[in-house]
Order: C-alpha cells, then sequence, then structure tokens
C-alpha cells in the first residue's frame, strides 16, 4: 500500500497514469455532459413555474457544486504541500487553480442570467451570491501569488498558506442558503433523503453533475501533466519522454 | 514572553522615531469620512444609515495602507533573518508584530470612530456598538493583513497584490461588524454578529501567528 503510495507521488509514474487515465476520463464526461444536456434541455419537462428558463440549473447547479469541491480539493493538496512538501501536491494545487476559478465565474455569469428573469435582477448582495464572489477572489487570489513568485515551489506553498486559511469560506458558501435569509433557493437535489425534484427533471442533473466533474478531473490531471513537465523539464524521464514522442512523429510521418 | 515584550516594545519604539508613519493612517482614516459627509448633500439621513460601512472601509483602507511595511523593512536591514534563526519561536516573534502593528493602526482608529460615527449621524445609542465592533475586528484586519504581509514579503511586487489578497479574507469580519451596528440602529440586538466577530477574532488570533511563521520562513527558503 505505501510502496505504490510513494510510488504514485513520483512524477514520472504520476504522469504515465494520467496519460492513461485522462482519455477514459475525458470520453465518459463528454458522454455524460452531451446527454445529459441534450436530456435535460429537449426531452425534461418545463418546470410548472419558471417554465423552460429552469433549463439553465443544467449548467448553474453542476459548476456551482463543482467550485466549491475544487476549492476544498485544492485546500487538502494544500495542506499536504505544506505538510509533506510533496511536489505533485503543489502541482495539483496549482492545476485546480484556474479550472476552479473558471467554474465559478460559469456559476456567477449562469446564476446572474437565470436571476434576472425569476428575480427581476442580475445581482443581489445576500449571503449565497456574495460569499461565491469572494470565493472567485480567492481563486484568482492563490493564482496571481503564484504568478508573482520567482521560484514555483516557494510560490506554491505561499499559495498553500492562503488556500488553507481561505477554506474557511468554504462552508459558508454551502450553508449561507440556510444559515441567513436568502433570496437563493435552498437546495433540492444534494441534501439528505429524497431529492424534492421529479426523477425526470433530476436524471439529466445527475448526468451533468457527474459529467462535470470528470470534465474537472480531465482538466485537473491535463494541467497537472503540463506543470510537471515545465517543473521537471532538466530531468532525464522528461527527455526521454521527448525522444519517444520524436519518435513517433517520425514514424507518422513516414 | 520577555521576549514577545521586547518585540513589541521595539515596534512602538521604532513608530514613535518615526513619527509620520503611525500618523499617517489615523490621518487618512478622518479624510476619507471626511469625503464622504461631503461628497453627500448636507445632513442627508441616508449617511447614517451608510455611515457603519463607510467607517468600515475606511478603517480597512487605512490599515492596508502600513501593511505593506510591516515586515518589509526588517526584511531589508536583515532583522528579520535573525529572528528567523534565533531561539524565540518566530510564531510569537509574529504576534508581537502584529499586536504592535494594531496598537499602532487599529487602536487609533477605533478610538477615532466614535466622534467621527457621531458626525455621520449615528445615534448615540448605537455609537457603542460600532466601537465594540471595531475593537474586535481591527484586530483581526491586522492579523489576517500581518499573515498577508508575510506571504508578499520578498516579492518585488507584493504591494500590489496584498489588498488583492486581503481584502476578500477580511470580507467576513466586514459583514458582522457593519451588520451589528445596523441591526442596533434598528433597535434589534446586536449581540449575536458581535460574538460571530469575536470568534473570528480568537480564531485568528490562535492560528495566524503560526500560519505567517510558516509564511516568513516561506520567503527564505
Amino acid at each position: 500500500m505505501w510502496t505504490w503510495f510513494h510510488r504514485l507521488a513520483s512524477p514520472p509514474s504520476f504522469y504515465r497514469l494520467a496519460e492513461r487515465l485522462a482519455p477514459w476520463l475525458g470520453a465518459a464526461s463528454l458522454l455524460l455532459l452531451l446527454g445529459g444536456w441534450i436530456d435535460g434541455l429537449m426531452f425534461a419537462p418545463a418546470d410548472y413555474q419558471q417554465k423552460d428558463a429552469f433549463r439553465i440549473i443544467y449548467v448553474h447547479v453542476p459548476t456551482a457544486a463543482v467550485s466549491l469541491s475544487l476549492y476544498s480539493a485544492m485546500a487538502v493538496a494544500g495542506v499536504v504541500a505544506v505538510i509533506w512538501r510533496i511536489k505533485l501536491a503543489e502541482c495539483a494545487m496549482m492545476a485546480i487553480a484556474p479550472v476552479g476559478a473558471s467554474m465559478t465565474a460559469v456559476a456567477l455569469i449562469t446564476g446572474m442570467l437565470w436571476g434576472k428573469p425569476m428575480w427581476g435582477a442580475y445581482w443581489v448582495w445576500d449571503a449565497r451570491l456574495t460569499s461565491e464572489l469572494v470565493l472567485l477572489f480567492l481563486y484568482l487570489g492563490v493564482i496571481g501569488l503564484y504568478q508573482a513568485f520567482d521560484d514555483p515551489r516557494a510560490g506554491a506553498r505561499a499559495c498553500a498558506l492562503l488556500a488553507i486559511v481561505g477554506a474557511v469560506n468554504v462552508p459558508i458558501v454551502k450553508f449561507s442558503v440556510e444559515w441567513w435569509n436568502s433570496l437563493h433557493q435552498g437546495s433540492t437535489l444534494l441534501k439528505m433523503g429524497k431529492p424534492t425534484m421529479s426523477a425526470a427533471m433530476a436524471g439529466p442533473l445527475y448526468a451533468a453533475l457527474a459529467g462535470t466533474m470528470l470534465f474537472c478531473a480531465y482538466a485537473v490531471l491535463r494541467r497537472m501533466q503540463n506543470e510537471l513537465l515545465v517543473r521537471e523539464r532538466g530531468t532525464r524521464w522528461v527527455g526521454e519522454l521527448q525522444r519517444a514522442q520524436a519518435v513517433d512523429d517520425r514514424s507518422a510521418s513516414v | 514572553m520577555s521576549a514577545m515584550l521586547a518585540i513589541f516594545r521595539r515596534e512602538l519604539l521604532l513608530a514613535m522615531r518615526a513619527r509620520t508613519e503611525w500618523l499617517m493612517p489615523p490621518f487618512f482614516f478622518i479624510v476619507v469620512v471626511t469625503l464622504f459627509g461631503l461628497g453627500t448633500e448636507p445632513n442627508d439621513p441616508k449617511l447614517a444609515a451608510f455611515a457603519p460601512a463607510i467607517l468600515w472601509v475606511a478603517a480597512l483602507l487605512s490599515t492596508l495602507l502600513t501593511l505593506e511595511r510591516l515586515f518589509r523593512a526588517d526584511l531589508e536591514d536583515g532583522t528579520l533573518e535573525q529572528l528567523c534563526l534565533g531561539a524565540t519561536p518566530l510564531a510569537v516573534v509574529a504576534l508581537a508584530k502584529l499586536l504592535g502593528h494594531w496598537a499602532l493602526t487599529g487602536l487609533p482608529l477605533v478610538l477615532l470612530a466614535a466622534p467621527l460615527a457621531v458626525g455621520l449621524g449615528v445615534t448615540s445609542a448605537s455609537v457603542p456598538t460600532l466601537v465594540a465592533g471595531l475593537a474586535l475586528g481591527t484586530p483581526c484586519i491586522s492579523l489576517i493583513g500581518g499573515f498577508v504581509a508575510a506571504l508578499t514579503v520578498g516579492l518585488p511586487r507584493g504591494g500590489l497584490l496584498l489588498p488583492a489578497l486581503v481584502l476578500p479574507l477580511i470580507t467576513p469580519a466586514l459583514i458582522f461588524g457593519t451588520g451589528a451596528v445596523r441591526a442596533a440602529q434598528q433597535g434589534l440586538d446586536a449581540g449575536a454578529p458581535l460574538y460571530f466577530l469575536a470568534a473570528i477574532l480568537v480564531l485568528s488570533l490562535t492560528l495566524i501567528p503560526w500560519i505567517a511563521s510558516a509564511a516568513l520562513r516561506n520567503a527564505f527558503d
């Protein structure tokens, strides 16, 4: 078990594992997203109150859910990076940050587009919306801090500390709807017990949620691979990888 | 403990030798609040409603002014390196420096807030809530801001990055601080938001010194 864990944490073997895993994740996410979106946008029944406008839920809810889980994942990777100084955890953090920032941005934008016809306003300053906006700022802060450092290892450790302190925000976003009186509705899907949503509507939402999660896993793995290649560009395994690639290209062109 | 006191006294002494450094933030605080007063029409009742937000944001901005210098000067003359190598735990050093920063910039703002709030038209019944909120909130600003200052201490463009990193982290304190005053202005009980602020203060007082010391060590690796 431990030897497997140690081997996984070494950059070359992780790179190979990611190379094997990523295409499957990408294909599965593509299938789930296409299936979920087509089913949700075309075949699911319209809401009795919101009519067809509710269909933006198939983008909004998955991205919003994923934006929080990605931040938690980044903070956990940050803890690992600070305590055990594992290079791979630093790469994971810095790969998660841009993916999470874009998911947060998509959740905010779709939420605003949804809010205009339903609430009559693109933006209201209430707990859920504001804390999600703060989440976006936290992601951007992590990215900006990393860019400011010349040494990627010192930069990643600084980002890890920032992400750990910022993690206080995650439970605030998650429970803001229950703690404060908010215009934003409570969760209908991800809660204990039976979902308060008909199966014909919930099915595509689960598919879109799983598809978004797999897409994020795919994007994070690919970004980690790039980060590893850049950081380890002087090492032997990257050199061997390049030579193998060159041989492949030559045989392909012949 | 004696080392902590020595560092705290050193902070105050250094500030006394360079008066503008600790006189600037309170002055800036007064100027910002006055500009808000001048920017609206005379005796606008809305000004009293916005007073908690104005005072809190002005306090945040004037604290930000001095945060960048908090560890920078010590880094430049090598003091910080000596403190890192010394026998005193770095977390204790960081706590002393952050408390010194609060005593020099946060405390004057708390004392100035009451007369300025009355000037903005806040009823005297809700002034104690405002002052209590700032007394609990300004140490949070010093602690959290000091942590970010420690993160960015070695960076050439740290000064630009600092406010962008501090402000999102400090929003909970701002929300509870202004919420307490609004509750008091409406005649409601302001206890709950003040307790939340106290919880944030206790949390940052116990955790931030350690995280800040890790950030300072990171600057030398």
